[in-house]
């Protein structure tokens, strides 16, 4: 479906305003009257912590804010609170992410819908703010629910939809939000911010039920375990996990409904596919390059389109396979890097490889490294992509290397 | 083309150091006659809980291919000797809540051979082991069971007395010129033992154990629940509270119902209620909230949750009033209150009978005063087999030692 994403004129109970992603978070956050929020600085994440402190001094959010002694704090926080029932956030970026691991680790297990808003940044060393993916996709094993957004609107949106969907009982599982560090976070962009009116219709309170730490519901949470029950947990898990993708099916067309907006296809945003001969996969805020270079290249008869994926865990297998069926090549720009990997691809490279193994056709698949750090990804690096894309749909045969775009070579 | 697997079953902790040379002994004995072998420890047992049932295997084989073939599973599905390195052991083994009971004899082969430490009658030792349905054969090393600390190893040389009397059960894997050769190399060997070895296995008293014989009880056992039928989110129930023992009076907290820790101890509580001042203590101290408030205000030690640790005789303040008695002088897990309320005379001569038995309150694991193994060293009730044992250090290889 060849949609560009684009701002409807605000209904009577929105307001337009112009915020940068981090704020649209803080602006979700408040409308969605989360309890508790844990804070410590790292760039690019801070904005975020920033626009939340913010609300609450305007007396615009009433809740518990926390400044922790660090990330590991921060996150074991708020894992504790949301376990007596509180709706909690709180997030961190790159080596600060890395930090709060041990956290991160056990929430879940323990199935605490906490929602994190992930700054993605480069990890040290060297010592960088700009953007790689490789923060947020720590986690991608194990049961954290991932996904990248693009726009200050989907922003907020996604943060609406996150509680909705983590805090249902047939998931209760952590959602971390990634967005591009400077390029969503410390960008301005007109946003609509609808009424609390309609949050409240969208989003029901949070309730943990038999799961919540409270006097009358007394239980232990997290004994120690030998090997006759940790299988059995992680299938807990694994089912939590396969539920999330009806529940998130669910949520975004529920948001459609309540607030006329949002995408159809919650897993991927699809760019001029319809009849594209290459497509060109990617997450977060690179899909605006590639976009310009897309309609600079239709303009002299390539057939080029843009799948965005938003969803990275539950991964939308299914979906991605069949939407992927009519291409003549596909091209992955990754930005991120996973050393020694199978054709030393990125990490979206090689899970759509396996996604597509059972498909009845496999188009040629070539994989592209781009964007670390934060450079900039130029529109002649998407087109120096496509056109290997090209050679590799007339030959027939996927590159069994990586491409590294914009590396001075 | 034939194999030896042994299981080795003592308690956490206190024999946890001694089960390990016993499964080492096994296979560097079986080496001295070309076998292969390996020496492991049941992974999912707690050895590091106090008396807990815990399990060393060892398996020795013709070749390497068919030692494999005993390898390949967690925990071996049968053995040719078990081994008991505490006697009370006899009435079952739970390591942990929803393992039920599991019979002493349950993984010991159709005629197979259970090897315990006693000083017990084989009739009264037979009383407390399951009934089976194939016979098997009952041998015993004439010794108390031999207990130590975490850090600390009580040199009585039982570890080489179960390779000796292990010689005469299989020779065929075991020879006894094997198993002292590699006794006198080992870093823990000695002349000393070797002599001890020898002793073991020429006094090993054994009997056949017939299907008729043996405790008909079904022991306690439990289905774990699927991974749909679990609450999720690594969470449990709490037990629920207790309810007063009767007419609204006393207090009976509810208990674990998967975990009855009828075999985690070695010694138990026995009260006199008639000396009791109520004065709380033992309810307070008590790890394991044993304690059951009766309506008088006494204390009754519920059998069902105390796993034998002895505080409460530490802590009552009374002679006499709470003492520590081998779990081998019980035949059930009945309450005592309710014994002493039925008729309160009888009761208190059971009461003398118990905690009169010399042997019955030798304590087990530690040691109520200081010099205490001093004084069980002089009174003979160690026996080295022939030899001497001090408290000193007791005759290893010092060579050994010395790099
Ligand atoms: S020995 Fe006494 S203190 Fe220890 S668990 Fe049993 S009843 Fe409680
Ligand atoms: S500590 Fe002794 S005297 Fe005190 S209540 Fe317990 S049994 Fe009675």
């Amino acid at each position: 479906m060849a949609v560009v994403t684009q701002a409807a004129t605000a209904a009577s109970d929105e307001k337009e305003l112009l915020i940068s992603g981090s704020e649209a978070v803080a602006e979700a956050l408040t409308l969605a009257d989360i309890d508790v929020v844990t804070a410590y600085p790292i760039r690019p994440y801070d904005t975020v912590m920033q626009a939340i402190a913010k609300k609450i001094a305007n007396g615009q959010l009433v809740a518990e804010y926390i400044v922790a002694e660090g990330e590991h704090s921060q996150f074991e926080i708020v894992k504790h609170a949301s376990t007596v029932g509180a709706r909690v956030f709180a997030g961190s970026s790159g080596v600060g992410w890395a930090y709060a691991m041990e956290c991160l680790v056990v929430t879940p297990p323990l199935r605490v819908p906490m929602l994190a808003l992930v700054g993605n940044r480069a990890l040290d060393d060297p010592g960088a703010f700009g953007v790689e993916h490789n923060d947020a996709l720590f986690v991608r094993d194990l049961g954290w629910m991932l996904c990248w957004i693009d726009t200050s609107q989907e922003a907020l949106d996604t943060t609406l939809i996150g509680y909705r969907i983590a805090e249902d009982r047939r998931v209760f599982l952590p959602l971390a939000i990634s967005a591009d560090g400077a390029f969503l976070t410390h960008s301005q962009a007109l946003t609509l911010v609808p009424s609390k009116q309609k949050v409240d219709r969208f989003l029901p309170a949070y309730n943990r039920g038999d799961l919540q730490l409270h006097p009358d519901n007394p239980i232990t949470v997290a004994p120690q375990a030998n090997e006759d029950w940790v299988i059995e947990i992680r299938r807990q898990n694994d089912e939590a996990m396969k539920r999330a993708y009806t529940v998130i099916e669910e949520a975004y067309a529920d948001f459609r409904r309540v607030f006329g907006r949002g995408p159809e296809n919650p897993w991927f945003e699809e760019y001029m596919t319809d009849d594209a001969e290459v497509v060109l996969i990617g997450m977060g805020t690179i899909s605006l390059p590639i976009k310009v270079a897309i309609r600079e290249m239709r303009a002299q008869g390539k057939k080029v389109g843009l799948l965005r994926l938003r969803w990275f865990r539950p991964f939308p297998y299914e979906r991605l396979v069949t939407a992927l069926s009519k291409a003549q090549a596909i091209g992955v720009i990754d930005r991120n890097y996973s050393f020694g990997s199978p054709f030393a691809s990125g990490v979206v490279a090689n899970e759509v490889r396996a996604a597509m193994y059972n498909a009845e056709r496999r188009p040629p698949l070539i994989s592209f490294i781009s964007g670390l750090g934060g450079r900039e990804v130029m529109l002649d690096d998407v087109k120096k992509a496509t056109d290997i894309c090209y050679a590799a749909a007339r030959s027939g045969q996927s590159d069994a290397k990586t491409h590294w775009l914009g590396v001075r070579d | 083309m034939a194999s030896l697997i042994a299981e080795i079953v003592y308690r956490g902790i206190f024999q946890k150091n001694l089960a390990a040379r016993v499964a080492r002994g096994i296979v560097l004995s079986a080496r001295k006659s070309g076998r292969w072998g390996i020496a492991f420890g049941r992974y999912g047992d707690s050895p590091q809980r106090n008396g807990i049932p815990a399990k060393d295997f060892a398996i020795v084989a013709d070749t390497k291919e068919e030692l494999e073939q005993n390898m390949a599973r967690y925990e071996p599905k049968h053995t040719d000797v078990t081994i008991v390195l505490d006697d009370t052991l006899a009435k079952g083994v739970e390591s942990w809540a929803w393992y039920g009971l599991q019979p002493i004899n349950k993984l010991t082969v159709p005629n197979g051979t259970v090897l315990m430490t006693s000083l017990q009658s084989f009739d009264s030792l037979i009383e407390d082991v399951h009934k089976r349905e194939e016979p098997y054969t009952l041998a015993l090393i004439r010794a108390k069971a031999s207990f130590s600390g975490l850090w600390v190893y009580r040199e009585d040389h039982t570890e080489v007395r179960v390779l000796g009397a292990l010689a005469k059960i299989a020779p065929q894997f075991l020879p006894l010129d094997g198993v002292c050769q590699a006794i006198q190399e080992i870093d823990w060997g000695s002349d000393l033992k070797v002599a001890s070895a020898k002793k073991a296995h020429d006094r090993l008293e054994s009997r056949v154990v017939k299907i008729t014989e043996g405790n008909a009880e079904a022991p306690f056992a439990f289905e774990k629940p699927k991974w749909w039928e679990m609450r999720e989110g690594v969470t449990i129930p709490a037990i629920p509270i207790g309810k007063p023992k009767e007419g609204g009076e006393g207090y009976v907290p509810d208990r674990n119902p998967y975990f009855k820790k009828y075999t985690t101890r070695t010694m138990r509580p026995v009260i006199d209620f008639d000396t009791c001042v109520k004065c709380n203590l033992c309810w307070i101290s008590c790890p394991d909230s044993c304690f059951d408030v009766m309506p008088d205000g006494t204390f009754d030690a519920n059998m069902e949750a105390c796993c034998g640790c002895g505080v409460c005789e530490a802590v009552c303040p009374v002679e006499q009033c709470v003492t520590m008695v081998n779990e081998s002088l019980f035949e059930d897990n009945a309450s005592q209150w309710e014994m002493w309320r039925k008729d309160q005379a009888a009761y208190k001569t059971w009461l003398v009978t118990k905690i009169g038995d010399k042997q019955g309150t030798l304590r087990s694991h530690g040691f109520r005063f200081r010099g205490q193994y001093e004084q069980e060293l002089a009174a003979g009730d160690l026996d080295s087999g022939g030899g001497v044992i001090t408290a000193g250090i007791p005759g290893e290889n010092a060579a050994h030692k010395t790099q």
